[in-house]
């Protein structure tokens, strides 16, 4: 078991570097020049070259990649163009607000979804089931910017109950949590539609099963068949992807983040992908991939603490 | 009808129907009725789609979505199951009536140890406490026969074996108490030994625990082996029942008669007589028949005898509680068992074809990251030889390498070392597409499962064509011909060239996959439990069509089995493999008659006969097969040898003993006088 987790952690690491690497290649081939554009259209060849040779960019790649892994493994990524900081400030800031956004999500979305995905595979077709099948499809599809854009004229302009914006400030007058109540509740409405649909395909497996009949055969109550028998082995399929929600909740909350103008990690990579800041990129992938890797790790071992029959 | 008090379950006239949203609803049971008195053990017979599981799941009241009884009462301790309520129901299904199922290891929930599911069962109803609940179901794994309940009750269902798996749901039925035990095909899947220990731990436990048992099966030997007396099922009708040996000796419905007929027996002599199949398939309006409804597969039917008017079940024989539900009661004389016919065991030994020495096939378990796993022996040593136009068995229980050797021998996996001659190329080493066209095509397979080898969405005709494009190097046109005419040779109208899988019924679809075999001309047919996913009517017609095969074209056919009584039909040739070894072979006759080896004797003993004079099997073989990842330095037998004779089979691998070209692997000196085998026979 041990053995196991100091083989996937050292497997982690070994898919850190690779990617780091290919990351601090691609950024090497995209077109356009770092100094040319720290200075802009109107600078002289002569600055663009100083200031390239100021920064290091003139040495081979492999010097300045081993330079910039050394650096970064002392959490130095160096410094952002756009935002005129060290790239470790602004990213740590970000990442811990999405963070906090993800987790209250999570904390809301994993509940309801197997709550919800429960009850409705629990009895196949009942009406409760048609009813939690409708609603969780409908919340699916429907695309978060527009649930976003819909949620706002409701609460905010007509309403008037809550804050348009979450710049995580109370200067505009609104208390800090009630800037993530339409954040975290579109989140929810997308994931969670998505996620009980997961549950409840998987609970409706289960309730077919042979295993479901010798339970009840024995004379249990429904409560006590689908508490004991059903739920357990109902999610571990689901597990995965639940699990797999966090990596969307770190990295992809871009439109959400976007939409109510919330200074997240997303918005930090798409806003530094847009300009070229190639430093906050680069970091920014190696903390997603990191995020992934994690989960999938956790995902491994929840999934031998669910399901017996897998073992290492 | 008179209703004895001391009835435990009792079904008056009952009728079950499946109301579907569109059309009329469908008849599943009509008009059953049978009762089980305490102790008494009734079995139910018939071919799949006859409602035999419908009738279980009924006295549970326990039936699926869209079945509701539209007719009759079944009564348990003559109460009326309709008039329960939910709360009296979990009662009658915790404490009187426990069920026992087909597939033991998905009727176990697979995230929870079993004691933990064991032990639920009283404590569901509050009466003890852990330590009694944990108490007693220790006493009852101890009484279904489990080494070392402590250990086993900590296990998850994956972690045992099958046999063990069918105890623990049978010690599950038990923690019950029940005045019933119902059995739904409880020892189908099993192998043979486990088989017959599981059947005759039912009888012991019938006679310790005094439970009255419904035993459901397509098994009549299972059946005459449990049963005092038994109903065969045709179409939701009981069409005969009565005690068993009435109903075995002199079975007077046609159905009955066919389903004793359809069954290889391996107490048959030793000249073949050709399988009596039951022609044709249960029709959907057969349900619908106000008189008859196997008068169309009937060979005795008379329209005005059989047709438009409904047949009651009538006293049958002198037996009290024989009847059966025929026209021509009356006029059918009790056959005698199928006439004996030519087509006895092909004559002369043949020519080596394919010559299997030393075969050996290994497995490296595990293995992630270079780690070198345990090795699993699959296959050790294996020496075999097939012969032209005639038939080599291979048997044994599941894990014993049967189907490695046929899978080497087919190229679906490579042999490890050994060597197998066919037409100067060695086989082992050469997987299937390193072989030559030619030897591709000479050597064919056909699989246990027709449902999963035929491509669900590639039409009959698609099927065929493909290997004789392929193989023979056909064009389009004499393809299509080509795929005609092998539906014809295995008896198929050729309809059904237009046909998907799905249309087929089960028996069709192993009848096409044995034709898109045989379109290469294979000169080696390896079928792999041809017959074992198929109803015995339907068995019996696949097994002529094999026979018919083998005369009329000079193919050599491989059959894997762990049937002996469809070994003892169809083999001239018998290897009877365990843990990868080869520990009998030689000529069926020889192997098949004593002297034997321990385990062949065992597996003998241990086939069901549909015949209820038949004495209980003297060998029941207990344990199970060691894991062939184990070190074994004796003889692979040793373990659960019912005739051990002492510490030189755990520390020797015995010799081949060989008596002309009968081979037996034990230290037993088998055959005092070489003269003694030729004699027998």
């Amino acid at each position: 078991m041990l053995r196991y987790v100091g083989r996937q952690l050292l497997n982690m690491a070994i898919t850190l570097f690779a990617v780091s690497f290919l990351v601090f290649m691609l950024n090497e081939l995209t077109p356009g020049d770092v100094a040319r554009k720290v200075l802009g259209p109107y600078a002289l060849q002569d600055q663009v070259d100083q200031l390239t040779r100021q920064m290091g960019l003139d040495r081979p790649v492999y010097v300045r990649y081993i330079e910039y892994m050394g650096k970064a493994l002392t959490g130095d990524f160096g410094e952002s163009i756009v935002y005129r900081q060290p790239v470790a400030a602004v990213m740590w800031d970000r990442l811990r607000n999405t963070l906090l956004l993800a987790t209250v999500s999570f904390a809301v979305i994993v509940p309801v979804s197997i709550l919800f995905g429960v009850l409705a595979g629990m009895r196949e077709r009942s009406r409760l089931d048609r009813a939690v099948n409708v609603f969780s499809s409908v919340c699916a599809s429907i695309p978060e910017f527009a649930m976003g854009v819909f949620l706002l004229a409701v609460f905010v302009v007509w309403l008037k109950l809550l804050p348009g914006t979450a710049p995580l400030t109370s200067s505009g007058g609104w208390p800090i949590w009630s800037q993530f109540v339409l954040p975290v509740a579109v989140v929810t409405i997308y994931d969670a539609g998505y996620l009980i649909s997961m549950v409840r395909q998987s609970m409706v497996d289960v309730m077919r099963q042979p295993y479901i009949r010798t339970a009840i055969l024995k004379g249990m109550t429904f409560r006590q068949v689908v508490t004991r028998h059903a739920m357990r082995n109902a999610l571990i399929t689901p597990f995965t992807v639940i699990l797999l929600q966090l990596n969307y909740l770190v990295s992809g909350l871009v439109v959400v983040e976007t939409v109510f103008a919330y200074p997240g990690f997303g918005r930090m990579m798409l806003e530094a992908a847009l300009a070229k800041d190639i430093a906050i990129v680069e970091a920014g992938t190696l903390i997603a991939v990191g995020v992934t890797m994690f989960t999938q790790l956790a995902g491994d071992l929840g999934y031998m603490a669910l399901d017996p029959r897998i073992r290492v | 009808m008179a209703n004895l008090v001391t009835d435990i379950l009792s079904f008056q006239d009952v009728s079950i129907a499946h109301r579907t949203l569109r059309g009329a609803p469908t008849r599943i049971i009509d008009g059953v009725s049978f009762s089980i008195p305490a102790r008494g053990a009734f079995g139910l017979v018939g071919e799949s789609g006859c409602g035999k599981s419908t009738i279980a799941l009924a006295a549970m009241r326990y039936l699926p979505a869209g079945m509701t009884i539209t007719g009759g009462r079944i009564l348990v301790d003559d109460r009326d199951l309709a008039g329960l309520d939910e709360d009296a129901l979990r009662t009658l299904r915790g404490h009187r009536i426990a069920m026992i199922y087909q597939d033991p290891m998905s009727s176990l929930n697979p995230v929870m140890p079993v004691g933990a599911q064991l032990m639920e069962v009283p404590l569901l109803h509050g009466t003890v406490d852990t330590s009694k609940a944990r108490a007693r179901a220790h006493e009852m794994l101890d009484a279904v026969r489990i080494a070392d309940p402590t250990a086993i009750m900590r296990r998850y269902p994956h972690e045992l074996s099958g046999g063990q798996q069918q105890r623990v749901v049978i010690a599950m039925a038990l923690m019950a108490e029940p005045a019933l035990l119902i059995m739904d095909e409880p020892t189908t899947g099993l192998d043979v030994t486990i088989e017959a220990a599981i059947l005759d731990l039912v009888r012991t436990l019938r006679a310790d625990f005094g439970a009255a048992i419904l035993f459901i099966s397509h098994n009549l030997g299972a059946v005459a082996r449990v049963c005092d007396s038994i109903g065969v099922l045709y179409t939701g009708r009981l069409v005969e029942t009565g005690p068993i040996a009435p109903v075995f000796r002199a079975p007077a419905h046609p159905y009955t008669r066919g389903l004793l007929n359809a069954l290889p027996r391996v107490d048959a002599g030793k000249t073949r007589r050709p399988l009596q199949p039951i022609e044709g398939a249960i029709a959907p309006s057969d349900r619908a028949r106000i008189g008859c409804a196997f008068a169309p597969r009937c060979a005795h039917h008379r329209p005005n005898a059989c047709d438009d008017r409904p047949i009651e079940l009538q006293s049958a024989s002198a037996a009290s509680g024989h009847t059966a539900r025929c026209g021509r009661l009356g006029e059918l004389t009790v056959t005698q068992a199928p006439a004996l016919v030519g087509n006895s065991l092909s004559e002369g030994a043949g020519d080596i074809l394919l010559s299997v020495r030393g075969l050996s096939k290994y497995y490296h378990a595990g293995g992630l990251f270079g780690s070198r796993g345990a090795v699993v022996r699959a296959a050790s040593d294996v020496h075999l030889d097939v012969r032209r136009g005639r038939t080599l068995a291979i048997v044994g229980e599941s894990g014993s390498g049967k189907s490695t050797v046929a899978k080497v021998i087919a190229g679906l996996v490579p042999g490890t070392s050994g060597n197998a001659m066919f037409r100067s190329v060695d086989l082992v080493p050469l997987p299937v597409d390193k072989r030559s066209w030619d030897v591709r095509r000479a050597i064919q397979m056909v699989f246990q499962n027709p449902d999963s080898t035929l491509n669900p969405s590639h039409t009959v005709e698609y099927a065929l064509m493909r290997p004789l494009q392929r193989l023979k190097g056909l064009s389009r046109a004499e393809a299509r011909n080509g795929a005609r005419r092998l539906l014809e040779r295995v008896r198929l109208p050729s309809e059904l060239l237009q046909r998907l899988p799905h249309q087929l019924s089960g028996g069709q679809r192993q009848r096409v996959a044995i034709a898109r075999a045989l379109a290469g001309d294979p000169e080696i047919l390896i079928a792999d439990e041809p017959v074992s996913a198929l109803d015995v009517s339907v068995q019996a017609a696949i097994v002529n069509l094999l026979g018919e095969l083998l005369q009329s074209s000079a193919i050599s056919l491989v059959i894997i089995s762990h049937d002996l009584a469809l070994v003892r039909h169809m083999a001239d040739w018998i290897a009877v493999m365990y843990l990868g070894r080869v520990v009998e072979y030689g000529p069926a006759d020889l192997v098949l008659s004593a002297p034997f080896h321990p385990y062949t004797e065992a597996l003998l003993a241990s086939a069901p006969t549909p015949d209820p004079d038949a004495p209980p099997p003297a060998v029941v073989l207990g344990g199970t097969m060691p894991s062939p990842s184990q070190e074994i330095t004796g003889c692979v037998f040793a373990s659960r040898c019912p005739r051990k004779i002492g510490p030189v089979c755990d520390t020797m691998q015995p010799c081949v003993r060989r008596s002309g070209e009968h081979e037996i692997a034990c230290h037993i000196d088998l055959m005092p006088a070489a003269g003694a085998v030729g004699a027998d026979t």
